[in-house]
């Protein structure tokens, strides 16, 4: 179904009865068949089957048979293209991605057209966001104005308007001077700053890790040394500041490494990484496959291996889909010259509950990397079930296949390797703030 | 199923991207049929033979960067053959004017090619622009005439025929290739090759500024050291550097890379008595190679030369033999 903005011609969100499911709650623990009553956009009650709160009349039953319920997926990354690049996606695409994917709960990053460095653009982004009601947007500021490097924007207007945070996003800053001021600035008002480890010269043009694939194919190299040189200078200017870091998608094992040194060391630093790195290698490149171009790069199996074991023992803190939407014609070119990017946003619960099931971890323990420990980087009181809280969440049966086409998928962008293989995992319906935001047809909704 | 794409159902050569991965049959039919080919002109150099073999048959090269040399050596082999050939410089016309790629390969294949001889500057391009043509001109084929640093599958074929041609034995031979490694797409197609062929011992020599990772992976040794590198090679391959590389980053300037990795008769003198030189053209005499060992006895530079029109035309022989 398309979910239509109809919806708001009624403030109220229904009264809503979630019944035969399994709850899943990675912040409490909870795995167990449990019916929720959800009012007013909030949780109400969440009872053993068959029990019901005392005067809920509901106006929507969904009646399940044994598929899980968990809280809507917080995504730390989702580009959704607007204001700038509307021929690739647009945000009512990409909304309609997010919640067709569990995801209740979204960060974007700053690199849009304009960037995100005015209040006025950050307001009128939130605004056409909650205009669609779906997944709730957090746009992070530019730390630096149209993301140049050279001067702070105005980190407390922005965050007044709505920024969860700065970035960069993918332009490194090049003057470690001004680097070194905007994290100083932003610890003043306890800002955090979310920044990629990207050094802004050591393979700067590169395409491909620096391994033994870059140099059979001909390409340039992205050695990891790019990444932990970088670290090396953030962590530094961490022990300075003060500032709070949150890394955007770590992909080495020498990185991570740095990363578990410096949180023993007890810096006020988190980690997220791309949800694609614990599945895709740098060999998967094949013969040039452009939806492989991605920053930072898909590195080595032993890279891999590094982030799945540092998702496990805490080192890493979150997965995020990264989701990049980039339109065919910069996507069909050479691989040196395609756009960096892929979708994600459809496609993060599946590969989640894959990594999951290879690592023998538990859904609630994996579902927790993609709810509870981003939200508590976003400092949210989100990304958990419980009585009296939001009503974000998602309805998907684990064990359903399905073939990621162009017509299974929502968003605009077709940029993923997936494309044609099929993935177990299928949400089947999206709570936000107690209202239905989508539905997959097989689904038995039934009304008052 | 990566490198498949080169070959048909029936495991017959269609595109030529990439001497990886070439089967090594594939790699002899091309130099036996290469040698088909030539006729000994009496004075101890060889003669292209002329064979209408593809007389109504349209070649198109396709150069998004531009080479005066290696298009010609393309279209003298065409001629050789009988075929109509095209030449086309997409880099001063329809990218300028901002057309994509695809839709010049798309304008092209409407054209009524049977073959397009593409060389581009990004490593790779011929691989999208082969996917392409599976997609909607399966009868063309696709010739590889150099991707960016990554494939030159003509050239490391007649070389290959060189070598045959002087050495015989390709599992008896040590070959050392001297250069610009990193940037180079006749090196790695020749490693591919000479691994392909059997060679027991590669060696590449540079700076390790001009060295790419994964050598060592590819079944190559590496030597920073050139007197060290040529000790009793049988071959000597030397790569062209390019001007804008031997001032910058990689290297400081000409005259300090040709007292180190220049080769002189002197250093010559390392290898094998009967070491052959080879060198892909075009040659920067007092950079990478002296020119007492350019003109000298074991220069075969000018060979691979005219090998190279014949090697040009056995793989469009045999691209033209296999059906879709």
């Amino acid at each position: 179904m398309t979910v239509s903005t109809q919806r708001f011609i009624d403030p109220t969100p229904p009264r809503v009865a979630l019944t035969g499911g399994r709850v899943l709650d990675p912040a409490s623990g909870l795995d167990a068949p449990r019916d929720l009553f959800l009012a007013e956009g909030s949780v109400v009650a969440m009872l053993p089957q068959g029990q019901q709160p005392d005067g809920f009349t509901a106006d929507q039953t969904i009646a399940l048979s044994g598929q899980c319920v968990a809280p809507g997926l917080v995504d730390l990354c989702a580009r959704l293209r607007e204001p700038g690049f509307e021929y690739r996606a647009t945000l009512e695409s990409e909304m309609q991605a997010a919640v067709a994917g569990g995801v209740t709960r979204l960060v974007c990053p700053p690199d849009t057209d304009p960037p995100l460095d005015e209040p006025g653009l950050v307001e009128m982004l939130k605004h056409r966001a909650r205009g669609l009601a779906q997944a709730h947007v957090h746009p992070l500021g530019a730390l630096t104005i149209g993301l140049a490097g050279e001067q702070l924007t105005e980190m407390a207007e922005l965050t007044e308007a709505g920024c969860i945070g700065f970035s960069q996003s993918l332009q490194p800053l090049v003057d470690t001077q001004v680097l070194f001021r905007a994290m100083q600035y932003a610890s003043t008002f306890d800002f955090p700053v979310w920044l990629y480890a990207r050094d802004p010269w050591l393979g700067a043009a590169g395409v491909a890790h620096g391994g033994p694939l870059a140099g059979r194919l001909g390409l340039p190299a992205i050695p990891v040394a790019n990444e932990t040189i970088r670290l090396l200078t953030l962590f530094e200017l961490v022990r300075i500041t003060g500032v709070r870091l949150h890394l955007c998608r770590l992909s080495s094992a020498a990185g991570i490494d740095l990363l578990r040194k410096a949180k023993a060391e007890g810096l006020p630093v988190t980690a997220d990484v791309s949800v694609h790195h614990l599945h895709l290698i740098d060999l998967d490149i094949g013969d040039y496959d452009s939806n492989l171009r991605v920053d930072p790069p898909f590195r080595s199996q032993r890279d891999r291996s590094a982030i799945r074991a540092a998702l496990l023992d805490g080192t890493l803190d979150a997965i995020c889909s990264d989701h990049s939407p980039v339109d065919d014609d910069a996507k069909q070119l050479p691989f040196g010259e395609a756009e960096p990017g892929v979708i994600g946003l459809e496609l993060l619960l599946p590969l989640v509950l894959k990594w999951a099931d290879e690592e023998k971890l538990s859904m609630r323990e994996a579902l927790a990397r993609v709810t509870q420990r981003p939200s508590d980087i976003m400092a949210r009181d989100a990304g958990r079930l419980r009585v009296g809280g939001q009503a974000d969440l998602f309805v998907f049966d684990p064990h359903a296949a399905w073939v990621v086409t162009n017509d299974t998928l929502k968003s605009q962008g077709r940029n993923t390797p997936y494309l044609g293989r099929e993935l177990e995992g299928r949400v089947l319906a999206t709570v936000v703030e107690g209202r239905l935001v989508f539905q997959k047809e097989s689904l038995a909704v039934s009304v008052m | 199923m990566p490198r498949s794409i080169q070959l048909n159902q029936k495991g017959q050569l269609h595109h030529l991207l990439s001497t990886e991965g070439l089967p090594r049959a594939i790699v002899m039919q091309i130099l036996d049929r290469a040698k088909d080919f030539l006729v000994a002109d009496g004075q101890g150099g060889f003669e292209v033979k002329s064979q209408p073999l593809l007389a109504g048959k349209s070649i198109f090269n396709i150069f998004f960067e531009n080479s005066t040399r290696t298009r010609t050596t393309f279209e003298i082999a065409a001629k050789r053959l009988s075929a109509d050939i095209v030449n086309l410089n997409v880099n001063a016309s329809s990218t300028a004017k901002g057309e994509s790629l695809l839709d010049t390969i798309d304008n092209l294949a409407a054209m009524q090619a049977d073959m397009f001889v593409v060389r581009h500057s990004q490593s790779g391009a011929p691989y999208l622009i082969a996917r392409h043509i599976n997609q909607v001109a399966p009868q063309i084929h696709i010739m590889n005439a150099g991707d960016g640093r990554h494939a030159h599958p003509t050239q490391a074929l007649l070389d290959m025929f060189t070598i045959r041609h002087f050495k015989g034995d390709f599992t008896q031979i040590r070959v050392a290739i001297v250069g610009d490694v990193l940037h180079s797409r006749v090196a790695r197609s020749g490693i591919h090759a000479l691994t392909t062929l059997g060679v027991p011992e590669i060696r590449v020599i540079a700076p390790k500024t001009l060295l790419p990772s994964g050598l060592a992976e590819m079944g190559v040794q590496t030597y920073t050291d050139l007197v060290k590198g040529l000790q009793d090679v049988d071959v000597i391959m030397m790569l062209r550097l390019q001007n804008e590389r031997m001032r910058g980053a990689l290297l400081p300037s000409p005259q300090e890379y040709f007292k180190h990795y220049g080769l002189t008769e002197d250093k010559l003198r390392h290898a094998h008595p009967k070491a052959i030189v080879m060198h892909p053209g075009p040659m920067n005499r007092g950079v990478e190679i002296d020119s007492a060992v350019a003109d000298g006895g074991q220069s075969v530079i000018l060979s691979q030369v005219t090998f190279g029109i014949a090697v040009r035309m056995a793989v469009m022989d045999l691209l033209n033999q296999s059906g879709p």
